[in-house]
């Protein structure tokens, strides 16, 4: 295949809580959206790869966007699911034997924090039975001791969760629409320390639809060349910290942050586009917590360890700044329905680069647009878009 | 003194916890796995605090098996020099005290206080001065 893939259509169902829809009636929902957006109809798409942890096949769709005997594949892959559902659409279009097709990511998981049992991670029930089987003390640990390195305070927290409520306001799409002051942010009750009950994100519902296509198919649909330049997906390396570890591995200097997943999907991803975090205009970064804003600022290269303090207290990442960061609010604002928090982003960095985001849009017509997911056992995806 | 599960703590008073060596690279893994390529060691009694969090809310049941009444506690990760750093939970210290760094001692305290028969679980507390 000549040239690039490119997006051309896009649909979102609204994050958060919808009772009476079902995770694959949101997914429904968005792919008939992205359709409408591209101006394709159901029986050109000539594949799907679909990503959903807890909320049913993607694959069970057809029966409802018309049986056409498309290729319809399932990924499951946690946090990166939606990036892998991406990554292995582009795929399927470079290798030149596809055109067409659809990348879909929708969830629906039970109120609460997510509930994992040590069996589920090949863990000894003990692990669960004393209370460690619980995803915010690992988010929380990881934090404090990145704070504890680099001099980050917990105010700069606050102000992460700030700045998301208050682009939320602006994205249809996102679930917690209220600003929320950072007194208030600060004040409410501790989670786990150091967050509050505002600092993470919450397991959520929705759904969201990408349509792709070659350079080829997106000229002859007349649509705007939204150009696919790398998308990453990749494990974790050696003596990383992760979720749910009963033990970490000591290494000889531990001054400094320890190789991570979102490194390595992050270099490639630049290598892949050939260009380097200095050319991004805007970027969405896993945020499930709002230090993981912080520290995937550094891991994707946009800033040094230690500097996001500065970063936050000058608004550098505000919608104005020199680089916004969660434009539409964020896992924090949007929530996490896993399937689909990937593409969420990716679907945002469009509707920025169209230059239809309202509200939030990122001033100065931006041209490139960075994505980044991170999630359980040390798995990461990583986009970068032009126009 | 019995502990939550077989092989996690040596037999000897005090108790030490017990951890995997790779017989192959060295590396040192907590628990110990089962597979026969991992030989048992006593971890060291005495580290420092790599990081922390206090646990605010009551973990969810199952898998959680604490008491049905719930205070918080700490969540350590505990750096053994030379060894590894394990997640345990650290007792006996003021949250506000906590701190990354602290020296601790290993020593494992009852997941039900309130029970005379409680199995015991992977704990620390302040050494030394620290307290």
């Amino acid at each position: 295949m000549s040239g690039d893939v490119c997006i051309v259509g896009i649909g979102i169902h609204r994050f958060g809580r919808t009772d009476g829809l079902s995770g694959v009636d949101q997914g429904v929902y968005a792919v008939r959206e992205a359709l409408a957006d591209a101006g394709v109809e159901w029986p050109q798409v000539q594949f799907a790869y679909g990503s959903s942890d807890a909320a049913g096949n993607p694959d069970s769709m057809v029966d409802r966007l018309g049986l056409t005997g498309v290729q319809f594949i399932n990924v499951r892959n946690g946090c990166a699911a939606g990036g892998s559902a991406l990554f292995s659409a582009q795929m399927a279009i470079k290798s030149g034997e596809f055109d067409l097709g659809l990348a879909v990511g929708f969830d629906k998981h039970p109120r609460g924090a997510f509930n994992a049992l040590p069996s589920e991670y090949n863990l000894p029930d003990w692990y669960g039975e004393v209370g460690q089987m619980v995803t915010t003390q690992f988010f929380a640990a990881k934090i404090m001791r990145y704070m504890s390195l680099f001099g980050i305070s917990q105010k700069t927290l606050g102000m992460v969760s700030e700045k998301a409520f208050r682009n939320a306001v602006h994205a249809p799409h996102a679930w917690r629409r209220q600003p929320v002051s950072l007194e208030e942010i600060l004040e409410a009750p501790l989670v786990s320390d150091p967050y509050t009950k505002y600092m993470f994100c919450s397991p959520a519902e929705g759904g969201v639809a990408l349509i792709l296509a070659s350079e080829k198919k997106a000229r002859e649909l007349g649509k705007p060349l939204i150009r696919l330049k790398a998308a990453t997906m990749r494990t974790r390396p050696p003596a990383s910290f992760e979720v749910f570890a009963p033990s970490v591995d000591v290494v000889a200097d531990d001054t400094r942050p320890r190789g991570t997943a979102s490194r390595i999907a992050s270099a490639d991803a630049y290598r892949l586009a050939g260009i380097g975090p200095g050319d991004i205009d805007v970027a969405q970064l896993q945020d499930t917590e709002a230090g993981a804003e912080l520290m995937h600022m550094a891991e994707n290269g946009f800033c040094a360890d230690g500097e996001q303090e500065q970063w936050l207290a000058e608004g550098r990442t505000e919608i104005n700044g020199a680089l916004p960061v969660n434009t539409d609010g964020g896992c924090l604002a949007c929530g996490e329905p896993i399937g689909a928090s990937g593409l969420r982003q990716v679907y945002e960095n469009v509707v920025q680069l169209r230059g239809d985001g309202g509200g939030r849009q990122v001033p100065n017509s931006p041209k490139t647009a960075y994505s980044h997911v991170y999630g359980a056992p040390g798995v990461s995806a990583v986009t970068i878009l032009e126009r | 003194m019995k502990a939550i599960a077989e092989g996690l703590f040596t037999d000897e008073t005090p108790a030490r916890l017990i951890g995997g060596k790779d017989r192959e690279t060295g590396r040192i893994v907590f628990p110990c796995p089962t597979a026969s390529t991992y030989e048992p060691v006593p971890l060291a009694s005495e580290g420092t605090l790599w990081s922390y969090t206090v646990q605010r809310f009551r973990p969810k049941s199952p898998p959680y098996a604490g008491p049905e009444a719930f205070a918080p506690w700490v969540v350590a990760y505990v750096e053994l020099p030379g060894q590894v750093i394990v997640e345990a939970r650290l007792n006996d210290v003021a949250f506000e005290d906590v701190k990354v760094g602290m020296p601790v001692r290993f020593a494992p305290s009852p997941l039900n206080p309130d029970l005379s028969d409680s199995p015991y679980i992977p704990a620390y507390v302040p050494a030394g001065g620290a307290a």
